[in-house]
């Protein structure tokens, strides 16, 4: 019982972070009809802006908690923001109007650039940074406990409210009509005025924010990254794109949670070393019986 | 008076087929113009060319003095010129509200709320659906979203593509009525059509498209009585 409720503590955490990164792969393919390969990379660039980050705020004396985490949060986010809004400018604008296979190897070759690149620059080994926040709650259960680390709480908390802020920003404002609109029917949005050049570049700002957000939180949880970090947990956070139904936001979050949660009760009760195994075998069963994902519309053709 | 929009030799090819030839019209302030012509004579790409989809090949768009046929579609947008486009173009998966703020992007939204109050008692229809998703909504109530929609944006110039598509002839009766009241307002508006004789009777100014040509041209009275007119689009009654 308590190795149940634990795991799904640890899933709920793990699941939000695939959910965060899973907006990115999701809004993207929403606005322009590709899988941005290289978004996973972004992730990983994050994880280092978070040490960097966290390494200048040490170096000019700054220890307390809350203005470290908020400070390496705003720095990351604007850096890998950035980041986001560079990579569609460079590797996916110029390719507008041409066929989604070219696209897709800009976007693969944007993945294996930002992966060199980061191992050359910072190096092949691993990273780490050091332990901000420590310390856990216990909950007795029967005979065991469960613990929730403070860390993992606010993973859960960071990370809801980043998903919050980001449904309220789309279904309210006009930014996010704006965003509808052009993934709706970009021809009549540009005959309403809409500049959706610019509106492309901002969902790629938005889910490379998301991703930032993921990175900073598994980064000051888990501690240890290296370039590679992005490859794994980029496929996952896709996997939970396609799972929650590909182009719809709130699929993407459903997705990555159902995801997170599954694998760790997997990997708690049966086998951690087939937990992979276990989320894609999922995939596949739910795209047998709803090949669009949960939430996602099946596609209809335009015409 | 002094001409709002003004297409001078106007070309558009669409790889080799040439869809629109010489085409050379124009619009005055406060007038109601109509381009009238079969399916597949230009009468769309005319409209869309405006925005620049697709561009002209050769000519001139002049739009308050400017030539607007190499800008973008949204500066186009941007300068007085709303579209209720060919085939209504609504926002499936937004209410009908939301589909009425879309029309605002050009003006922001400071008239929002008193606009589209005017909309709702223009067409008491929306008002009764405005929380619905617009894909719920009957052809003629998307017909009528499309309008409102590029009223929104306070309009200089307001460009109609056909919108008695596919409705009932009571409905069709319906929206010209509405858009006699809009014109009533003084609001200069080109209107694509297939069905002559709504547009014609509602047109100060008519053109008639064939084959990606003006073939003719003349006051809206004058094309109602036109033989050929009457032959071709009137049933030759």
């Amino acid at each position: 019982m308590d190795i149940i409720l634990q795991q799904l503590v640890n899933g709920l955490s793990l699941g939000s972070v695939y959910g965060l990164i899973a907006i990115g792969y999701t809004m993207v393919y929403g606005i322009i009809g590709m899988i941005n390969f290289a978004h996973g990379d972004v992730y990983m660039v994050s994880a280092y802006v978070t040490a960097i980050a966290i390494a200048l705020l040490s170096f000019f004396g700054i220890e307390s908690f809350p203005v470290v985490i908020l400070g390496t949060l705003i720095f990351t986010i604007f850096v890998t923001g950035v980041y986001g809004w560079v990579i569609e400018r460079v590797a996916y604008r110029p390719l507008r109007g041409s066929s989604r296979l070219s696209i897709l190897i800009s976007a693969i070759g944007m993945s294996l650039i930002l992966q060199n690149y980061v191992q050359i620059s910072q190096g092949a080994k691993q990273q780490g940074v050091p332990t901000l926040l420590s310390g856990a709650i216990r909950f007795d259960v029967g005979d065991g406990f469960v613990q929730l680390t403070y860390m993992k709480l606010f993973i859960l908390c960071a990370s809801f409210i980043g998903m919050g802020v980001l449904t309220y920003i789309i279904q309210k404002t006009k930014l996010g009509r704006m965003c509808r609109a052009t993934q709706q029917d970009p021809k009549m949005a540009s005959i309403l005025g809409i500049d959706t050049d610019k509106i492309i570049s901002t969902v790629f700002v938005i889910g490379a924010t998301m991703a930032a957000l993921a990175g900073v939180l598994v980064t000051l949880d888990y501690g240890g990254f290296d370039f590679y970090v992005g490859f794994i947990i980029g496929i996952k956070a896709f996997t939970a794109a396609v799972l929650g139904g590909i182009g719809s936001l709130p699929g993407a979050m459903l997705g990555g949670i159902i995801l997170g949660l599954s694998e760790a009760l997997f990997a708690g009760l049966i086998s951690s070393d087939y937990k992979d195994v276990f989320s894609f075998s999922l995939l596949v069963i739910i795209l047998i019986f709803r090949p669009s994902g949960l939430l996602g519309k099946p596609e209809v053709e335009k015409v | 008076m002094s001409s709002l929009m003004e297409f001078k030799e106007v070309d558009v090819h669409y790889g080799p087929i040439q869809a629109l030839k010489k085409v050379s019209l124009s619009v005055n302030e406060g007038e109601i113009v109509t381009l009238i012509g079969a399916n597949g004579a230009g009468k769309s790409t005319l409209l869309m060319s405006i925005f620049g989809q697709p561009r002209i090949s050769s000519g001139e768009i002049i739009y308050r003095g400017e030539d607007i046929s190499k800008k973008s579609s949204h500066y186009v947008a941007s300068h007085g010129l709303a579209q209720s486009p060919e085939g209504r173009r609504i926002f499936p998966g937004m209410s009908v509200e939301e589909n009425l703020l879309m029309g605002t992007i050009p003006i922001g939204m400071d008239h929002a709320e008193e606009d589209m109050r005017k909309m709702f008692d223009l067409f008491p229809r929306l008002e009764e659906r405005r929380n619905q998703r617009a894909s719920t909504m009957s052809g003629g109530e998307q017909q009528m979203l499309a309008i409102a929609r590029a009223l929104m944006s306070r309009p200089k110039l307001l460009l109609l593509d056909e919108p008695s598509l596919g409705l009932a002839p009571i409905i069709v009766k319906q929206i010209f009525e509405i858009l006699k009241d809009v014109a009533s307002t003084g609001m200069t508006i080109f209107l694509v059509e297939q069905n002559a004789n709504h547009a014609l009777k509602l047109a100060d100014r008519g053109y008639v498209m064939v084959n990606g040509e003006i073939r003719m041209s003349g006051t809206g009275d004058e094309l109602l009585v036109n033989p050929e007119v009457r032959e071709a689009y009137l049933g030759g009654h």
